[in-house]
């Protein structure tokens, strides 16, 4: 059975150098609903675009999932490649808080998804991961902001603010251009729903968009100011719907 | 002596100061009731963490290798130096995956955390992990060194005080165990610097 040639990795270099079918995996990517993340002074926004078929259910998609209560993650291709690598990535999370008895940083996640993009490119039987992912999280210890990107080849890298999917060269343009490095996530968030508002098909709903964010919250002024953590989590539809009429 | 843990004899412990912590152990090495030389009992985990061992001294050898494995492995990923408080979680996480066929050791954890807050810590030999906040007794001499140590620790010692409780409850325990002696170490954990001292005990 494991015999012959088709017992080998289907990724096989072409003559020029090329992994073909971790290119046509990125094409798969770029096929795939826009999401972005944007890097803010005290945390980081996750923003995906729910482009659905009119009667599907928009309240029943999640785009963006948390992996650990202070890293999450977004992603554009094939949903269910994603919810392969949401389900190790939670599995081998949950193993090192078990070992170390802390979680670990969007660091360690985005590079444990790196590792996993890398071995369905070279392992037998498989094939890679349709979709790209963006990891966000918060080092509270340090208090800056954490954003990966990792692509179906395996690599992977950090961004102040970026986009994949549809479009996905449009909405860095534009983000380029909004981008500003002393913005709070409230302002962060506002610059999200803009960037996919810009490429988006139709009318923007709040419920034609996902948005999580993580980071931390400064209350009170002076000798009474306090930095409480903001777990990572997705805002409700009401919330969403409030942040897009200050937007109006 | 039919008891593997008591099979090479110890005395182990550690205190708990005010930005220092100490480990103090014997040297002894036996094999059942005969003397056979000296050994270091206590082993370098990262600048700020010492792991003493106590019980069989081959287990200790073998679990010291494997868990620095893990420790330079996670310095290599993350670029960072484990802490104490996570390294006491690894140590009882790495004895428990053990537990139908376990390390006959009984580990003693002390350091200092990236903010100075010091950390002590020991588990069974299954990995059942203890925190408190004052003192931590091991090995065969451990139930003798525990009254000493009662009497000779105060809250927030500074560090050469610090080492002085240790030493006194130390010897005192020593005294009282044919098991362990032949000399012992102190070490001194402190922000800036780590003190090794050698006490000469009865060496018999």
């Amino acid at each position: 059975m494991s015999d012959g040639a088709y017992s080998y990795s289907l990724t096989t270099f072409s003559p020029s150098g090329k992994l073909l079918q971790i290119e046509h995996a990125l094409e798969a990517v770029n096929h795939g609903n826009s999401s972005l993340g944007i890097k803010a002074t005290n945390g980081v926004v996750l923003a995906a675009a729910k482009k659905l078929a009119p009667l599907v259910d928009e309240t029943s998609i999640e785009r963006i999932s948390n992996i650990t209560h202070n890293v999450g993650a977004v992603f554009s291709g094939l949903s269910p490649d994603f919810r392969v690598i949401l389900k190790k990535a939670r599995k081998n999370a949950e193993k090192y808080r078990l070992k170390f008895g802390e979680e670990p940083s969007a660091k360690v996640v985005a590079t444990y998804i790196g590792s996993l993009m890398q071995e369905y490119t070279q392992a037998g039987g498989v094939r890679p991961m349709g979709c790209s992912v963006l990891v966000a999280g918060f080092d509270h210890k340090h208090h800056v902001g954490e954003l990966y990107q990792i692509d179906p080849s395996g690599s992977f890298w950090s961004w102040k603010a970026t986009a994949i999917g549809q479009d996905s060269l449009t909405t860095k343009a534009f983000l380029e251009k909004r981008f500003r490095a002393d913005m709070e996530i409230d302002d962060a968030i506002h610059t999200a729903i803009l960037t996919v508002k810009e490429t988006y098909d139709g009318v923007l709903t709040e419920n034609g968009i996902d948005i999580a964010i993580v980071g931390e919250r400064q209350t009170g002024q002076g000798d009474s100011a306090k930095v409480t953590p903001i777990e990572f989590k997705r805002l409700s539809v009401e919330e969403i719907k409030a942040y897009m009429a200050e937007n109006e | 002596m039919s008891n593997i843990m008591n099979h090479n004899g110890a005395a182990m412990l550690a205190m708990m100061g005010k930005e220092c912590v100490t480990i103090g152990s014997d040297l002894t090495f036996n094999t059942g009731m005969q003397h056979q030389g000296r050994v270091f009992k206590v082993f370098p985990v990262t600048d700020k963490i010492l792991l003493g061992l106590t019980g069989l001294f081959s287990d200790c050898q073998t679990f010291y290798q494997n868990v620095m494995y893990e420790v330079k492995l996670l310095q290599l990923k993350e670029g960072r130096e484990i802490q104490p408080q996570h390294f006491g979680v690894l140590v009882a996480h790495m004895l428990y995956e053990k537990r139908f066929g376990p390390y006959f050791i009984e580990p003693l954890i002390a350091g200092l955390d990236e903010d100075n807050k010091p950390y002590i810590a020991n588990t069974d030999t299954i990995g059942c992990l203890t925190e408190p906040d004052d003192f931590l007794v091991c090995g065969t001499a451990a139930e003798k060194i525990l009254g000493p140590a009662e009497s000779f620790w105060e809250e927030d010692l500074e560090a050469e005080e610090l080492f002085e409780a240790t030493a006194q409850a130390l010897l005192a325990g020593i005294d009282r165990d044919s098991s362990s002696g032949w000399g012992s170490v102190v070490y001194t954990l402190t922000p800036q610097k780590m003190v090794t001292r050698f006490l000469r005990n009865r060496q018999d």
